[in-house]
């Protein structure tokens, strides 16, 4: 394999507490000393931020079931294009990643057609039906990292405690879509202003907070880890922030669409605004960024949740929920956050990188010599306008398209290989 | 204003005090058509007009049915049932279909909020809004703002208070975008679970005491109570509803002598409101339904101008 030296890059690592300009070097696929390198090819990277690869926690990859939509090999290239090097694929496909067989597929595909590394979530439950347990043990043995329901959520709180308990023995994270469903039953946006003028059906923001409360009483009594997958309300951040504070083992993700947008922006009716949890009032996002900021949410994952078109040409309320995130993340949080003077690049970079590689358990989510040689190259002074059609993800469902950004990924590296090269797929 | 520029009619969202104005000016001059023996123009000969409705409605459908005629378009009705959306048609393709067919325009009724919008933005036809969801019912609105001009002048500081299922009603918000943009004080009352404090937020009282809420009232819209409601836990019983937030003959003492009692209808009577003031002398409730008339034919008119 090729050695490869990157030269004059803004080196962060935020594992180790690095910040300076510097060299990293790539042997074997793995870290190496730079002086150790024999012949490598020289990439300069003055002006550029050199990190650790980022993980997404949170990816929806559509294969089995709807791969119209996405499949594990164009979701990864969105990934790749993003600047992300590990993504977990969330288990709500078509038939559902409930089953050792069904992880043994998704690791396949990934292995043959993958150019990040997928990273496998099995289903809490039997069918994400949120009745009985799944095969917790049998999923384990096949590699998952993590268990989740998302999409839907464990209303039955005995079965959900005994989830927790169980998949602690097991050593598997549990991250949660927080979703008390009576409360949100029949809801299509967040319920406040803008649901009362539109005339829509609202879905309280309490609906996330129930769960979100219930969530950190069995992470408390369990001693286990509960991450809360997409926090999209002022109560669910202040309720994460004091659970934190007590050491209760929970953590939480923000998205980039509730950290830029609110439900305002569904007066048009557009269907790219429509998601669950939903775009929530200004004085929600401006919490979840105080949240970021704070340290109390570690994690920004995207949910990407590619749908078709025609899927979304439709009546807001027939439309299904989510939107792409992959392609847009970075820079969305860059310019909004780092540029905004809200919080400095290496704070952002730790939730792209050390925060979820955090809730996954992953030591030692560093450039240290040896580890694997999975890298992202920034270039922050780039600007540049969002255009979906230059996606590699198979849909176009973002509300982003056309918005101006600053903060490029220029380069993704996963094991030594570079998967991401100035725009291209290599 | 000199001249109509919409292809559409939406909502009263988007119309400036100016263009609601036209709409009234433009319905008062149809109305006189109404009242001749021959009532019928010329005015949308040899375009057709379809009427969509893809929740089911009567008295809309048969005002919208009647004013068309009356302006001698040609008509197709379609309904949800018959049409293709039962077989899986997406409604943008339904309506492409029917705009395949060289018509004009579109009237159309659907269950979710911004269906119109988003049909119209999709469409090269005009599209009107009988009703969409809980958002808007454009034409509703118009024809309570006709009636109280006609019956009360100006809206200047008038003070209108809706009464009932604020938060389930297409009825309320179009009137209350409507009375805002002309300048009057808009009340909205009823049970707190049916009536949103975020209405406040808009410049609207908001009020869950009925005799309140009618007080200094020049104009009080009662709108229909919906059985379905009482299932869904919003409130205990019809005759709570009624003991507590419809207006009785007694209720007439707290108003105003001369104020006017409207309903879109139909009217649950003696829920939300007693027979005896539905049928009294404040009640302009018929005159709603034939100023609705001449109303529609004004819409129908002005956006069919915009056609080419």
């Amino acid at each position: 394999m090729k050695e490869i030296l990157f030269k004059n890059a803004r080196v962060i690592d935020p594992a180790r507490g690095l910040d300076a300009v510097g060299d990293v070097g790539v042997s074997e696929g793995k870290f190496a000393a730079p002086e150790a390198l024999k012949s490598p090819e020289v990439v300069d990277l003055t002006g550029k931020v050199l990190s650790p690869g980022f993980i997404d926690i949170h990816v929806h990859l559509r294969q089995p079931g709807n791969t119209t939509a996405e499949t594990v090999a164009s979701g990864s290239r969105a990934a790749a294009a993003g600047g992300f090097t590990s993504i977990v694929a969330m288990p709500n496909t078509n038939p559902p990643a409930d089953t050792a067989g069904a992880i043994e597929y998704l690791r396949r595909v990934a292995e043959e057609q993958a150019v990040v590394r997928v990273l496998p979530c099995g289903n809490m439950s039997k069918g994400g039906k949120g009745e009985e347990m799944a095969g917790i043990g049998s999923l384990k043995a096949a590699g998952v990292v993590a268990l989740s329901d998302d999409g839907r959520c464990i209303q039955d709180h005995s079965l959900m405690r005994h989830v927790v308990e169980y998949a602690k023995s097991f050593g598997l994270p549990i991250l949660d879509h927080c979703e008390e469903v009576t409360l949100a039953a029949g809801g299509v946006m967040n319920e406040g202003k803008w649901s009362v003028l539109l005339g829509m059906n609202g879905i309280a923001g309490a609906s996330e907070e129930l769960i979100i409360a219930r969530n950190i009483l069995f992470a408390k009594q369990i001693g286990w880890r509960i991450h809360m997958q997409h926090v999209s309300t002022a109560g669910s951040a202040e309720m994460l922030r004091r659970a934190r504070a007590e050491g209760i083992p929970v953590s939480g993700e923000a998205t980039p669409h509730h950290l830029t947008l609110t439900d305002e922006c569904i007066k048009y009716f557009d269907t790219n605004y429509k998601m669950n949890p939903p775009l929530r009032s200004e004085s929600d996002r401006q919490a979840l960024i105080a949240a970021v900021a704070d340290g109390t949410i570690t994690v920004i994952a995207t949910d990407h949740a590619p749908h078709t078109a025609t899927a979304k040409l439709v009546e807001f309320d027939n439309a299904p929920f989510g939107i792409i995130g992959l392609e847009t993340a970075f820079p969305l949080c860059f310019t909004e956050l780092v540029a905004s003077g809200v919080i400095p690049v290496e704070k952002l970079i730790e939730k792209f990188t050390v925060g979820p590689a955090e809730v996954l358990g992953l030591r030692d989510y560093s450039l240290s010599e040896g580890n694997p040689a999975d890298v992202t190259v920034i270039d922050p002074k780039a600007e540049y306008v969002i255009d979906k059609a230059k996606f590699f993800s198979k849909s176009r469902n973002t509300p982003f398209d056309g918005r101006v950004v600053r903060g490029r990924v220029e380069m993704t590296m996963v094991g030594g290989r570079i998967v991401y090269r100035d725009g291209r797929i290599v | 204003m000199a001249q109509w520029k919409r292809k559409d009619l939406l909502g009263l969202y988007d119309l400036s005090a100016e263009e609601i104005t036209f709409i009234l000016d433009t319905a008062a001059e149809f109305k006189k058509v109404s009242q001749r023996r021959v009532k019928k123009v010329p005015a949308l000969r040899g375009m057709t007009v379809v009427n969509f409705f893809v929740e089911p409605s009567t008295r809309t459908r048969v005002s919208f049915e009647l004013a068309e005629q009356r302006l001698s378009a040609d008509i197709v009705n379609m309904q949800a049932q018959a049409s293709s959306l039962l077989k899986g048609e997406t409604l943008l393709d339904t309506v492409k279909n029917i705009e395949a067919l060289q018509v004009d325009l579109v009237v159309m009724r659907h269950s979710a909020p911004g269906a119109q919008n988003f049909i119209a933005k999709n469409l090269k036809c005009g599209v009107v809004n009988a009703g969409d969801g809980a958002h808007e019912h454009p034409t509703q609105a118009l024809l309570d703002l006709f009636t109280i001009r006609e019956r009360l002048g100006a809206f200047k500081g008038l003070n209108v208070s809706i009464i009932g299922d604020i938060v389930h009603s297409r009825v309320a918000r179009s009137n209350i975008w409507g009375l805002l943009k002309l300048g009057a004080n808009v009340t909205v009352a009823g049970p707190s679970t049916l009536v949103p404090r975020e209405f406040e937020e808009i410049g609207v009282r908001v009020c869950h005491n009925l005799r309140d809420a009618v007080a200094d009232a020049d104009v009080v819209n009662m709108l229909r109570i919906q059985h379905e409601r009482q299932n869904s836990g919003f409130f205990p019983s019809i005759g709570e509803y009624a003991a507590w937030f419809g207006i009785k003959t007694s209720t007439l003492r707290d108003m105003k002598p001369n104020a006017l009692i409207m309903h879109p209808g139909p009217i649950n009577r003696d829920v939300e409101l007693a027979g005896e003031v539905a049928d009294g002398p404040n009640s302009v409730i018929l005159e709603q339904v034939t100023n609705g008339l001449a109303v529609r034919m004004a819409v129908l008119f002005l956006v069919a101008g915009c056609r080419k």
